[in-house]
């Protein structure tokens, strides 16, 4: 873990109208950092997200993604950054090549360099027989696994994973996993959320969001230390019962 | 007596697609909480729709509360409630109007079965005035089980009520059930979180179509081939990985805040922790599998 | 009964709680009437208009004058031929001549009785309806001043000729073209999209299961668009009568009666639609493309079916709203009654049997 900043925010803030979405909150990620970002349902995760990605501007505080400004340089941002949500995956109209010579494309990859790496990823997730297939046929696990294959496939410095895991597998949920873990060796900083509390084990720190504030951050063995848990869903059982906003 | 009963059911929705649902026959007793374990796609929600009515089966036969899906399907639809998959309320109605509207629907009154939601509406009638659209993730649930339950149904049917919910409002959830069920209603429950599947009385767990396996959870805990044991130390990825590479290990798989792995042959407790002696802080214990343990082992040998 | 009056009932509720089905339920009809209307009639001044004046006296002069002083024309020039009309009328310069025959004066002076010829560019039919009133205005003007000072009884006559359209094609006609628009859209568009929309929430899966009558479901969705069709109706023709001053010279019930029809066609077409598409926006693109188009190509309100070739004519006969604008145009406009419009009623009462009969047919009572 570098001493490197991935993620700085300070008192960053999001607010619509009357109603506070994320209130001044601080934190930092390292770089090689796995982060886990948790929270209940409206306690304001997306919102948080969306800034930290570029995609919306903040109320009002600092925070700094990969050394550039919110404010000022979402475009050097999304450069830099990698995004993938459960929602939001490929193409299902396109091939796993095609998709991922598409992806190549829109982040200035060469094509020689994309033509290598595309080899070196199908290897990887063991897609020789179907990499000429419509991802929209391949199983659920397979497509979130390319997705996120896809998601780093410009090797950015921080990845952002929103429910990644969502509906799949056990086996594939720990294949993904495994990949997670892979990217965070090569130094790619991960940034993730999820609903399955022992793949919040899985992270190096842990926040808590509750009602738009972070109520908790560290490791998941300091957590349980701290609320006196035997797991995570103790944790968060504790933060999030006292919740009084509901998306 | 069986409330619902499916016999060597069969489905897929194209000439050459996969099956959606493959051969599967299970029953429920009256009164009992069912649950369908599995991930998406697995054929959770055909296999629902099949027992609602909603869609025909290619081949098999299926009943409902003693009544075929096919010829009484309207003896069917007079009995059950179904929560689909995205709970399926009117956004632009206020939550009295979606209450009202369904209940008129089955020809029944919000007094009339008052006594069987109660508990549950309670909790949303201080937004009686609110749309539903406007409401959060836990509260639509509350409100589509609330209509779902409106004329009292004596087969209850919930399609991933609990996918996309926080952990708090899925604990509150599973304890209305409980309540439900102690009313004498039949309720059949998917789900894609394999920790709620503790909380049913019997479970199906289900893959690609296919059932590999059903009975209680703790029968089906018992039926664990292996020993399983506990691991962890400082560094778990790596440990993993050392794991997955010793010869004295059959399989590994992270659990959490440990991995769980099973030993090989010729693997035992004392050469695994003399393996690992060069690892810091290392625990050993043996466990009790959870019903995620069950279905990993259950896919990769099926 | 009740549960289809709370089903009413809700559908209604949706309908005046989302602005953008509310915006098209009655912005559509209203914008459509307005803009065709006054696009089309509304004050015009400023009209270049020519002069061709072969008399050269006193009295054309002094109409000249009146010419030259109104608002409403701008005189474009005075000439000795007929050859500049033709001219100016093709570069669009101009609108409207006026002639004057030789011997203009001498004729109004010794006979009492002389003619101008007006030839307008009725490629417009409205604006050249227009301006021959405003000039037919300005004339009856000059003939009272005349009698002022004279004392003498005179006429003066206009001979009218329009080139380009000479039945004034479109005067009025777009009215009913609206009207078949209107309702088409509203019908098939709302209907389908409405029945869709519940399969998209995955309402329909509940409504499916309860002991409604999935048949009950179309018949509720089906009444509050017919409803809210009807009162369409009426807002076009009440903005017709009061904004357009056009006349509804035949019977208004019969107009219901036929509109009616239209409308069960329509409804039909909308559960048709929203039998073969699961979600709204396929729904939205086969209505707009298979009835939009249709529509404003084969009605005839927009482009004269008789000057379409043969095999699109042929088409045309298979597009409902177009024997709906037959029947309206008779009944409203040159108000005639049924024993003129019987056969046009029967074709579309045909059709709306045989889409109402295939629509009944095809409706599932499962999911897919």
């Amino acid at each position: 873990m570098g001493d490197l900043k991935m993620i700085s925010t300070h008192d960053l803030n999001k607010t619509f109208g009357d109603f506070v979405a994320v209130n001044n909150i601080t934190f930092d990620v390292h770089q090689g950092e796995i982060f886990g970002f948790l929270g209940a349902n409206g306690a304001g995760k997306t919102t948080a997200m969306r800034m930290l990605c570029g995609l919306s501007i903040p109320t009002s505080g600092e925070a700094t993604i990969a050394g550039y400004d919110v404010y000022k340089e979402t475009e050097k941002i999304k450069r830099n950054i990698g995004y993938m949500s459960q929602k939001f995956s490929l193409y299902e109209d396109l091939t796993v090549t095609e998709n991922i010579r598409f992806y190549g494309g829109i982040y200035g990859l060469k094509d020689a360099e994309i033509r290598s790496r595309s080899k070196e990823l199908i290897q990887t997730l063991e897609l020789e027989d179907q990499r000429d297939l419509l991802v929209g046929s391949l199983p659920l696990g397979w497509k979130q696994k390319l997705a996120f294959s896809v998601a780093i496939f410009h090797h950015p410095k921080l990845v952002f994973l929103d429910e990644p895991t969502g509906g799949v597998d056990p086996v594939t949920r720990r294949q993904f996993w495994d990949l997670i873990h892979k990217a965070s060796d090569d130094g790619i900083t991960i940034f993730v959320t999820t609903h399955y509390m022992d793949e919040a084990e899985y992270c190096d720190r842990i926040s808590m969001m509750v009602d738009g504030y972070i109520r908790a951050l560290d490791s998941p063995s300091q957590l349980k230390k701290t609320y006196q848990a035997a797991s995570m869903d103790e944790v968060f059982y504790e933060l999030a019962r006292g919740a009084k906003r509901t998306e | 007596m069986w409330d619902i009963r499916l016999q060597s059911v069969s489905k897929s929705y194209a000439k050459d697609a996969e099956k959606a649902v493959n051969d599967i026959s299970l029953h429920v007793e009256e009164g009992k909480l069912f649950g369908l374990i599995g991930p998406d796609g697995a054929g959770k929600t055909t296999l629902f729709r099949i027992l609602t009515t909603l869609i025909l089966a290619d081949s098999g036969t299926a009943q409902v509360g003693g009544y075929d899906v096919v010829k009484d399907f309207k003896v069917i639809r007079n009995s059950i409630g179904y929560m689909p998959g995205r709970f399926s309320l009117y956004q632009d109605l206020t939550v009295k109007e979606n209450l009202r509207f369904f209940a008129t629907l089955f020809n029944t009154s919000i007094q009339e079965n008052y006594a069987l939601i109660e508990d549950i509406y309670k909790q949303i009638e201080p937004f009686n005035d609110r749309r539903a659209g406007k409401l959060s993730g836990g509260m639509k649930q509350k409100l589509a089980l609330c209509c779902a339950l409106i004329h009292s149904p004596r087969v209850l049917f919930l399609d991933e009520p609990t996918t996309g919910v926080d952990a708090v409002s899925r604990k509150e959830f599973w304890g209305m059930l409980k309540n439900l069920k102690a009313k004498g209603i039949t309720i059949m429950v998917s789900t894609p979180y394999m920790d709620e599947a503790s909380l049913c009385e019997e479970i199906a767990l289900i893959q690609e179509g296919n059932i590999m396996s059903v009975n209680t959870p703790d029968e089906i805990i018992d039926q664990y081939p292996e020993m399983l044991y506990a691991i962890k130390s400082k560094g778990m990825n790596q440990l993993l990985q050392e794991l997955r590479n010793s010869e004295l290990i059959a399989t590994a798989n992270s659990f959490g805040e440990y991995h769980h792995i099973t030993l090989a042959k010729q693997g035992t407790k004392d050469l695994l922790i003399q393996a690992l002696s060069h690892r810091e802080d290392v625990e050993l214990k043996s466990v009790r599998p959870t019903i995620e343990d069950c279905f990993i082992n259950l896919m990769s040998n099926g | 009964m009740k549960q289809l009056l709370a089903f009413i009932h809700k559908e209604f509720l949706h309908v005046f709680r989302d602005p953008k089905t509310m915006l098209l339920l009655f912005g559509l009809p209203i914008a459509q009437i307005l803009l065709f209307g006054f696009a089309l009639s509304n004050e015009i001044n400023h009209s270049k208009i020519i002069v061709v004046d072969y008399a050269r006296d006193a009295s054309t002069r002094s109409i000249i004058e009146k010419v030259r002083a109104s608002e409403n024309f701008d005189l474009y020039g005075v000439f000795n031929d007929h050859q500049q009309i033709e001219e100016t009328f093709k570069r669009g310069e101009t609108k409207m001549a006026i002639v004057f025959p030789t011997n203009f004066n001498q004729d109004l002076i010794h006979s009492g009785y002389a003619e101008i010829q007006l030839i307008t560019d009725a490629s417009d039919p409205n604006t050249a309806t227009t301006l021959v009133n405003y000039f037919n205005m300005l004339l009856l003007d000059y003939q009272r001043e005349l009698i002022e000072v004279q004392e003498m009884p005179f006429n003066i006559n206009l001979s009218l000729r329009n080139i380009y359209n000479p039945e004034l094609e479109g005067t009025t006609n777009f009215v009913p073209g609206v009207m078949a628009l209107v309702l088409l859209l509203v019908c098939v568009l709302m209907t389908s999209v409405a029945i869709v929309k519940e399969k998209e929430l995955g309402t329909m899966e509940i409504l499916l299961v309860s002991p409604f009558h999935p048949f009950m479901v179309i018949i509720s969705k089906v009444i509050p668009y017919l409803f809210l069709s009807i009162v369409n109706l009426i807002v076009i023709l009440a903005l017709s009568v009061f904004v357009l001053k056009l006349e509804i010279a035949g019977s208004l019930i019969l107009l219901f009666g036929v509109s009616i029809l239209l409308i069960l066609a329509a409804l039909s077409l909308g559960i048709l639609i929203s039998n073969v598409t699961n979600n709204q926006q396929t729904a939205m693109l086969i209505s707009l493309m298979g009835m939009l188009l249709p529509t404003l190509m084969f009605t005839g309100f927009m482009f004269p079916i008789e000057n379409m070739p043969r095999f699109l004519q042929v088409i045309s006969n298979i597009v409902p709203s177009r024997w709906y604008y037959i029947i309206v145009k008779n009944v409203m406009i040159k108000g005639l009654g049924f024993e003129s419009i019987w056969k046009e009623s029967l074709i579309l009462a045909g059709m709306t049997v045989f889409l109402l009969l295939v629509s009944i047919k095809k409706f599932k009572i499962r999911l897919a």
